[in-house]
């Protein structure tokens, strides 16, 4: 374990470009999943609905109301 | 289709279309240059020699910005399907989830373990695991595309599942039929493959402009040597796959075909295009042959749709009015019976509600049989299963006339490499540059032949592209639409920043 810990540990340490990378990798995910996925991309079913009994029915209703 | 709901479902559509375009901008250069990689430094662990391990790394670098760019891109348009897609999502059940799934762990086990030990790795593990993680490296981004595009197969052509009416949903019932699926198969290794023609491209133009500036010169040639094989092979290879996938889609989606080459009454014999100008005034059932001129390859259309020279490929008039000789029932038919299944789903759960078992035997039985054309019953016209013709006809015929000029290319490209006169020709060398966005082009518009080609369906005869979306407010997709464009332009312009700059300064 302690060698593996190691092997990312000088890997990380060493890095001079990848930082930079890593740093937009971070930013990227941030506001991927702490902005968009939260305020912006609720689960639209799992909002409106409890259970997976409703959202079949919710569906149904949907796909049979034409 | 009321303005609201037609406004809802063009900015979902927008929105993805934007993400997926983007983020097929990130992945193809992965899928490819990882195999060139994995080359190079098995060449480095045969002959010992340091200037291989040089190159190897250098293009490390590149891949590793494309990497660290493009790595989950992808997400966003799972998070697309739980708010715009919501119906959608939910209809196809875990045949959409079972191989993304897959794909998200065999993309965090395979790939980001040995990306590390790839990076990391120089010096401190063996050269022959270090080769080994390079190789995993690129087994494990192709194997994750496998799943995403078994995924998309699927809704091209959907088999092995069985709709489930108690919880509208579609269940799989044979995991293999879909993963071995002729269209999955197809598509896979065509646009695998054309990620392997595009990162070969992408090494030549870096590898050119090397040589322009009289600078690396063994590493532009070698990487030139390297990339031009694996590229010509690999565009040798996209030809066969492509004639292939052609095939499937002239089984499974005549209509795209069809708009593909812009045919729109068949014909016994039917002529490839080659190259050819749509006429705009074209109208369904006149006598206009829809083009205002057009070269063509006699009876190539019927091998490639039927394996036969002289068969009957049919045009877009055959597939939305019918012909009878040829056995295609018209549109109108199938609306009818899309129509039924759909009432008889409504009729099925009302009576199990009310304990009517004799009714709700006859509407199961109903839906059952009609359930192959489920989607037609929310079709308004038989003339709305007509895509786009002129962007599929267009895109279709860039991305084939590409595909044969890389071969061109990269044939000229080893002929003079093999002569030693790269440098004295600059402008091959220009050529090579100016190649790379045209292998963007190719890949792109490949996809627009996919996706608007299959449209109205988001599922091949079974749900239309209206009635996935979920009821939310179009304001919302405009905002995150915006919201995309800029965060995306962003990480395109970072990419390319980072990397002219990390080649410049090289």
């Amino acid at each position: 374990m302690k060698k593996i810990f190691n092997f990312y540990y000088d890997g990380f340490t060493n890095m001079k470009l990848g930082k930079v990378l890593w740093l937009l990798i971070f930013i990227k995910l941030f506001v991927m999943f702490a902005i968009l996925k939260t305020f912006f991309f609720k689960d639209f079913l799992s909002e409106k609905f409890n259970t997976d009994k409703e959202k079949s029915e919710y569906i149904l209703k949907e796909l049979t109301k034409f | 289709m009321d303005e609201n709901l037609l406004e809802l479902v063009n900015w979902s559509r927008a929105q993805f279309a934007l993400t997926a375009m983007y983020h097929w901008l990130f992945v193809p250069l992965t899928l490819g240059i990882t195999f060139i990689i994995a080359i190079m430094e098995t060449i480095y662990y045969k002959t010992n020699d340091e200037k291989w391990k040089k190159i190897t790394k250098f293009w490390m670098i590149l891949f590793g910005i494309n990497f660290a760019i493009g790595v989950a891109t992808g997400i966003i348009l799972e998070f697309q399907f739980g708010t715009n897609w919501s119906n959608y999502s939910w209809f196809v059940g875990d045949i959409f989830g079972a191989p993304l799934a897959i794909e998200g762990i065999m993309a965090f086990f395979l790939e980001s373990t040995f990306i590390a030990v790839m990076f990391f790795g120089w010096n401190k593990v063996s050269k022959k695991f270090h080769l080994v993680s390079t190789w995993l490296v690129a087994l494990g981004s192709n194997l994750s595309a496998l799943w995403i595009l078994v995924a998309n197969a699927w809704m091209q052509h959907p088999v092995g599942m069985k709709f489930n009416t108690e919880t509208a949903r579609n269940e799989m019932v044979d995991f293999w039929e879909i993963l071995f699926s002729p269209v999955a198969i197809s598509k896979f290794l065509h646009t695998i493959t054309s990620g392997y023609v595009l990162a070969s491209i992408f090494v030549i133009g870096v590898s050119a402009w090397f040589l322009l500036k009289n600078r690396e010169e063994f590493l532009a040639k070698k990487s030139i040597l390297i990339a031009a094989i694996f590229g010509l092979s690999s565009s040798l290879f996209l030809a066969g796959t492509g004639d292939i996938a052609g095939h499937e889609i002239a089984q499974k989606q005549g209509m795209k075909l069809a708009a593909m080459e812009g045919l729109y009454k068949g014909e016994n014999g039917a002529s490839l295009v080659l190259f050819g100008l749509l006429d705009g005034d074209k109208k369904l059932k006149d006598e206009n042959n829809g083009f205002v001129f057009k070269i063509e390859i006699p009876k190539a259309l019927s091998f490639l749709a039927n394996r036969d020279f002289d068969s009957f490929v049919p045009g877009i008039e055959d597939i939305v009015y019918g012909n009878k000789e040829h056995g295609f029932i018209p549109t109108s038919e199938k609306i009818i019976k899309g129509k039924l299944a759909i009432k008889s789903l409504k009729e099925y759960k009302s009576s199990k509600k009310n304990g009517d078992k004799i009714k709700e035997k006859s509407s199961l039985k109903i839906f059952e049989e009609n359930f192959k054309y489920f989607g037609y019953g929310y079709l308004n016209s038989p003339e709305s299963i007509i895509p786009n013709v002129p962007l599929v006809f267009y895109s279709f015929h860039i991305m084939v006339a590409l595909g044969f000029y890389f071969i061109v290319f990269f044939i000229l490209v080893l002929f003079f490499l093999k002569k030693d006169i790269l440098q004295k020709n600059k402008w091959i060398l220009y050529t090579s540059i100016w190649t790379v966005p045209l292998a963007y082009i190719a890949s792109e518009t490949g996809w627009i032949v996919a996706e608007v080609g299959r449209q109205p369906w988001v599922i091949q005869d079974l749900m239309t592209t209206s009635m996935a979306v979920s009821k939310i407010d179009a304001s919302a997709v405009q905002i995150t639409f915006f919201l995309f464009l800029s965060i995306f332009t962003a990480l395109l312009i970072a990419e390319i920043k980072i990397m002219t700059t990390q080649i410049k300064n090289y």
